[in-house]
């Protein structure tokens, strides 16, 4: 139908673009993760294990991953928390509202991430906006210390930046409920909360897990949120591979880290998408 | 005139007990759209309502109200002596099937049956053996574990009875079920469904926008127009003794004939018969059925009518054919005949007059 070409012109360009900018990174990184640094800093073009041994047995690599994953998972429960029930509530009840509510919770989007991240840090630092308001209502004497540099600031603020990300996927679901199936279910004598756990809920699983996915693995891959609010104790996973990639200069060890975050990745979004499937009934 | 087919209406199989369902004075709009004005209407205990009516007409509003869906601007729901407007619908001893089924999708045939039950936390032992008996009443036990997804559009129509029927409600609402399906299956359901409703003894309210079916299935009709009652009777009453033009050309063919009576008889071009209709203009309905060939040496029972006409045009229907003829005065009737007869042809036929009955024309109300 269509001319030689005229589709090589139409898939070259996106081809080109894959394999210079993803196929050939990934490659060079995997080639890099068995390589090593000298003392003298070159890399060492010898095959070996060392840094997936490493990332194994020193202590602050396979912690900091943990301790990442455990931000991740508190992100994605609270965004699922917040996420569900403003999803819900467009869907069912908002009425005439709802596209302006819509839009409420997509404005934020448009904001750059560095700003809504710095808006947090003059929030919770100790002469920001809520330690100044707590000592002017005599709540506390002193700033409290753990709001800002640490793993609750990052909690915090990542929650914050991907709720649109978890709400989106689970208000679409919500949306694609067929409403006939909610008076059916009205109908057959089930009350408004029994409909919502026996009907609404089951046919809305598919974009929660989408959202849940969203949230934990946008969160895992996150180095700007610890980096600005974080602190010692609110490093993350990625926070160490920028440190090796940088001033430390050891590549094939970031290099390590980093494909190992990109298998746990892409593993869940493979079982992400067979439940997803699973839950789907159309 | 309007006397005469009020005392008609009244006639029509008048319920013995008190009624299930009376709606009272039901009114409805969306916006500035009047969908429903001062419906008044009974469901006797038993009895396969029709609500007819062509799209747009407030049938589905009306049943909608009924089940709970929609809240009337004004009027009152009686179901056994107990207001039912006020009640969530929910809270309903009313059930619905939904014109495209509505199963739940992730429930199997068996789950979606037995909802209901299970939401009215009836004892497991009990559920099973209704379920099992509402899937055989509808033939359906075979596919019991099977999800919605992947059985056929009849068979789905089924399982949605069935999930209504097991509950065993007073009133069942039924609005277009069997307008998804294809025509034969469709005939089909509409017999199974009439023998299903006489073996369970609930009273049904059906929905529909085609008239055979409503002849075919019904105990009474509601001919439902753009949000009023234009008469509601037993079918064979409907047809025989429609109350108005509309109402005789909506259901079946009609020869509607414009007369002026004076005293006591009808004249239309060049024919006339004796009529009890009021003086002045009118309207008369006439089946094509009702007007034959004059076979030579019998006599019609009653006042006949005789002209000649000429067939403009044949339409063959099977077992009859629907002729267009015209007299020498252009009078066009439509006769329906079994006789065989070619075009051009010149005809005699008859009809007698009581077969020719006064309708209201349309916009006119009693």
């Amino acid at each position: 139908m269509f001319s030689r070409a005229y589709r090589a012109a139409v898939t070259l360009p996106p081809l080109l673009w894959v394999a210079v900018f993803l196929l050939l990174p990934y490659g060079l990184m995997f080639c890099y993760s068995f390589w090593s640094v000298s003392p003298a800093q070159t890399i060492v073009h010898s095959w070996n294990l060392e840094n997936y041994r490493q990332l194994v047995t020193v202590d602050v690599y396979w912690q900091t991953l943990l301790r990442s994953m455990w931000i991740a998972a508190r992100v994605m429960l609270l965004s699922l928390l917040l996420g569900y029930p403003l999803g819900y509530f467009l869907s069912f009840h908002a009425g005439r509202r709802k596209d302006l509510l819509y839009q409420l919770v997509i404005i934020p989007l448009w904001v750059s991430y560095l700003v809504r991240a710095y808006a947090w840090k003059t929030i919770l630092g100790s002469d920001g906006v809520l330690n100044t308001l707590l000592q002017y209502v005599h709540l506390t004497r002193h700033p409290l210390e753990f709001l800002l540099y640490s793993p609750f600031a990052v909690v915090l603020t990542l929650t914050h930046i991907y709720t649109p990300f978890a709400f989106l996927p689970i208000y679409a679901a919500l949306e694609h409920v067929p409403r006939n199936l909610v008076e059916a279910s009205e109908d057959l004598g089930a009350s408004p909360f029994e409909t919502f756990w026996r009907v609404i809920f089951p046919l809305s699983i598919p974009g929660v897990l989408a959202g849940a996915t969203f949230a934990f693995v946008l969160s895992l891959g996150d180095f700007l949120a610890p980096l600005l609010l974080g602190g010692p104790s609110g490093i993350m996973i990625s926070n160490i591979v920028v440190s090796l990639f940088g001033a430390a200069y050891n590549w094939p060890l970031g290099a390590a880290i980093s494909l190992c975050m990109l298998v746990l990745v892409v593993s869940l979004l493979f079982v992400s998408e067979r439940l997803e499937k699973k839950w789907s009934f159309r | 005139m309007a006397a005469a087919t009020e005392t008609v209406v009244h006639e029509t199989r008048a319920p013995s007990s008190a009624p299930l369902l009376r709606v009272q004075n039901m009114a409805k709009h969306f916006g500035g759209n009047v969908v429903l004005r001062n419906i008044s209407l009974e469901v006797a205990e038993g009895e396969f309502l029709t609500i007819l009516g062509e799209s747009g007409s407030g049938k589905t509003t009306l049943l909608r109200i009924i089940a709970g869906f929609e809240t009337a601007d004004c009027g009152q729901l009686w179901m056994a002596g107990e207001r039912l407007d006020l009640l969530p619908p929910y809270q309903r001893r009313v059930n619905t099937v939904f014109q495209h089924y509505a199963l739940f999708p992730h429930l199997t045939v068996e789950q979606n049956v037995s909802y209901g039950l299970r939401v009215a936390k009836a004892p497991p032992a009990e559920i099973a053996a209704r379920v099992e008996q509402a899937l055989a009443q509808v033939k359906m036990t075979a596919h019991a574990k099977a999800k919605p997804a992947k059985i056929s559009g009849g068979q789905q129509q089924r399982v949605a009875l069935a999930r209504a029927l097991v509950n065993r409600p007073r009133l069942l609402l039924l609005d277009e079920p069997l307008s998804a399906l294809d025509a034969n299956l469709r005939r089909q359901m509409q017999v199974e469904l009439k023998s299903l409703q006489r073996e369970v003894g609930i009273s049904f309210v059906f929905v529909t926008h085609d008239q055979e079916e409503a002849m075919v299935m019904s105990d009474r009709i509601a001919l439902l127009r753009l949000g009023e009652l234009e008469q509601v009777a037993t079918p064979r009453e409907i047809y025989s003794r429609p109350a108005t033009a509309y109402t005789a050309q909506f259901i079946g063919h009609t020869n509607l004939l414009e007369c002026e009576v004076k005293n006591g008889v009808a004249r239309c071009h060049s024919l006339s018969w004796s009529t009890q209709a009021g003086e002045g203009s009118a309207l008369f309905s006439l089946r094509p059925e009702n007007v034959r060939l004059v076979t030579p040496g019998t006599a019609l029972a009653g006042e006949g009518v005789r002209f000649h006409a000429r067939v403009r045009h044949q339409a063959f229907h099977g077992a009859t054919e629907l002729l267009r003829v015209e007299c020498a005065d252009g009078l066009v009737f439509t006769v329906r005949t079994s006789g065989r007869v070619d075009l051009q042809d010149d005809l005699e036929l008859e009809f007698r007059a009581a077969d020719a009955v006064p309708v209201r024309g349309s916009g006119e109300r009693s």
